[in-house]
């Protein structure tokens, strides 16, 4: 015990620097001698000696060195304790999608798609990849622009005006629409105009784009807000008129980050269900035409799939249905498709950091 | 000549930006009036549509509000404790080397689609949960939360709420650690001055200069949390009805689900009153997410002082 008390002096004894090490050896030894005992799962097992570890070294700490310390010893193995936690879903979800979907992926699933698929067969999802193309550059055509042009107002023409504010925080609320409402939005939208049983991809396309506008104005605004003011007024002084100056000098300026804006916006629309499900339906065969007929999506086919996995096969297809294998190989193709996007926005970003003039 | 066509050019450009500005708002108050438009036949139809013997709309909208409030609240429950924890570890634990790929892997968290995690829910986490569940409904079953009988699937709201708390941790995350970095490096030096450990800096420095700003993040959040459609469809059955128990094979059914479930074989009828459903939970998102912004507005007004 005389090893663990430190010469006391004016100041107040510290553990000793091995005392975390102590603490978490005694704490997976409790905890796997339980699990051991009790037969627990590896799961409880780690649960047990995490919670050990981080509870049994501030109580150390508390004899030792006093509450204050103490405390701030808990509450840093909290922080860490709840950052690990956090890792956990993410790192289970982004396994199980790919030890589910990748046996899966093959040229026959990605080159076919579901028309007269039925019991165990295949079957694919290019009519959902073509789908989701179709629908997603719509929604980027209509938006935008729109949003661009926004963004534009309220930096170069509107600031500071009363209207300017009232569309920031609008569009700041619009972030916060949920995307089942804009997809209702949509579908009332048609429904009045073209009957109550239309379904169609550009409805899907109306509600994804009412979700991407505000963060393609959120964005853009930004970078304008970036480019210096000294290139404006240069160029002004040349004599070249605003609008003018705007398209050739502070677009081209802002253009890398505001790329970067649009395909986040896009990656963050291409994985919206809901909205797609109510406007644009489901369909097992292609359809390329935007205007007329049920279009699917890989969202909505993983969704689909997941609701009628279809009966499990008898024999050697024993186990689970084939709907389940086909919605975790279309998850991990989203997955796939969503990561290369932030990807390309990341490059963008780098390609076209921001150029103060400095 | 040329002076006037470039004045007639900005002309056009002004009123080409004006116009988008002005769209926005339009838009905005165009979901409003045609969902109250397509809406407001669904308030009085004949009352089989609303099913289970609901004689009004409200009687209908009213156990699917409870439901939505009651499983985003244990959402939010879930994932504030982890979502501040965790923005705090970005913020002032972390070191730097590791404080900026962890910031990006909660990004990462934030962009796995909804349906991918509905998925998981369904199939992984529901399977993993079954032994809590059934430990939840033999000995905790005096809550009334878990009063069981306990669901031999895994499938429930509890399942559910966690899902959906992994889903709107990352916006708690991003919002509060960005309140948490502007906490002005003098007051955190003052506290360190005075002796303070590093938790008493972030509970007498950092936690009353963030506070507006993280409660504004919460209910982000909950505005995420209650539009939040395929996590909640796809892990547990529902039913519009008030009850307590999360543990059980049916649970409180949220608006949302509601509408993802009935859209398809929906009458006429049926789709106004699915689209009057919607209105109701519009309405109350953008309550929820107008005092949101509010609260940040208010919170940058004191930053810039």
């Amino acid at each position: 015990m005389t090893a663990v008390l430190a010469p006391s002096t004016l100041a107040k004894p510290r553990l000793p620097r091995w005392a975390p090490f102590m603490v978490a050896v005694a704490a997976i030894a409790i905890g796997g001698l339980l699990g051991l005992l009790l037969s627990w799962g590896w799961v409880a097992m780690l649960i047990v000696a995490g919670l050990i570890y981080v509870f049994g070294l501030p109580a150390w700490s508390r004899v030792l060195e006093g509450p204050r310390t103490a405390a701030d010893r808990l509450m840093t193995n909290v922080v860490w304790g709840a950052f690990v936690v956090v890792c956990v879903p993410l790192l289970w979800l982004l396994i199980m999608v790919i030890q589910k979907g990748a046996p899966h992926i093959t040229g026959h699933f990605l080159t076919t798609s579901m028309r007269g698929v039925f019991g165990s067969m295949e079957g694919g999802i290019l009519h959902a990849i073509q789908g989701t193309v179709v629908v997603t550059v719509a929604a980027t055509i209509i938006s935008v622009p729109i949003g661009l042009m926004t963004a534009v107002y309220l930096i170069e023409y509107g600031r500071g005006s009363r209207l300017a504010k009232v569309i920031t925080f609008l569009v700041d609320v619009m972030t916060g629409i949920p995307s089942i409402v804009a997809g209702l939005f949509a579908l009332a939208l048609l429904v009045m105009f073209f009957g109550p049983a239309f379904r169609a991809g550009i409805g899907g396309a109306i509600a994804l784009a009412l979700l991407m506008t505000p963060t393609v104005v959120r964005s853009a605004e930004e970078m304008l807000r970036l480019v210096p003011s000294d290139l404006r007024e240069a160029s002004y002084a040349l004599g070249v008129p605003k609008w003018r100056t705007i398209v050739k000098v502070v677009m081209p300026t802002a253009i890398g980050g505001i790329v970067t804006g649009v395909v986040l916006a896009i990656s963050r629309v291409i994985g919206e269900t809901a909205p797609l499900l109510v406007t644009a339906g489901y369909n097992d065969s292609m359809n390329g035409n935007l205007f007329s007929g049920r279009m699917t999506t890989l969202p909505v086919f993983i969704f689909n799939q997941y609701k009628t996995p279809g009966a499990t096969g008898l024999g050697t297809n024993a186990g689970d249905p084939p709907g389940y294998a086909r919605a975790w190989a279309a998850a991990l193709v989203l997955i796939v498709i969503v990561m290369i996007l932030n990807l390309i926005a990341r490059i963008i970003g780098k390609i076209f950091a921001p150029k103060t003039g400095r | 000549m040329r002076r006037g066509r470039s004045a007639l050019g900005d002309r056009i450009f002004a009123g080409l930006a004006r116009t988008a500005g002005l769209l926005i708002l339009v838009v905005l108050a165009g979901v409003f009036v045609f969902l109250l438009i397509q809406g407001l036949p669904g308030l009085s139809v004949d009352p089989k549509e609303y099913g289970q013997g609901f004689d009004t709309f409200w009687e209908y909208v009213g156990p699917l509000l409870f439901g939505t409030i009651f499983i985003s609240l244990l959402a939010l429950i879930i994932a504030v404790p982890f979502a501040v924890a965790v923005a705090l570890f970005i913020s002032h634990y972390a070191p730097r080397k590791l404080a900026v790929p962890v910031a990006y892997v909660i990004d990462l968290l934030a962009a796995v689609p909804s349906v991918v995690f509905g998925l998981w829910g369904g199939r992984a986490l529901s399977q993993a949960l079954k032994p809590v569940i059934n430990w939840l409904g033999d000995y905790l079953n005096w809550i009334p939360l878990f009063k069981g009988p306990a669901s031999p699937n895994g499938q429930t709201a509890l399942t559910a709420a966690l899902v959906l708390g992994v889903m709107i941790l990352p916006i708690i995350t991003a919002i509060s650690r960005e309140v948490f970095a502007q906490t002005p490096r003098l007051n955190e030096e003052a506290a360190i001055g005075l002796g303070a450990t590093r938790w008493e800096v972030i509970r007498l420095a950092v936690f009353p200069h963030a506070k507006s700003g993280v409660i504004a993040g919460i209910m982000l959040g909950l505005g995420r949390a209650l539009g939040e459609t395929m996590a909640v469809t796809m892990v547990y059955s529902s039913s519009p009805k008030y009850m307590l128990n999360i543990i059980g094979d049916t649970s409180p059914q949220t608006i949302a689900a509601n509408i993802a479930n009935n859209y398809a074989e929906a009458s006429i009828d049926k789709q106004h009153v699915l689209i009057a459903a919607g209105l109701v939970l519009f309405a109350f998102t953008f309550l929820v997410n107008f005092i949101a912004r509010w609260a940040i507005g208010r919170g940058e007004r004191k930053f810039a002082r």
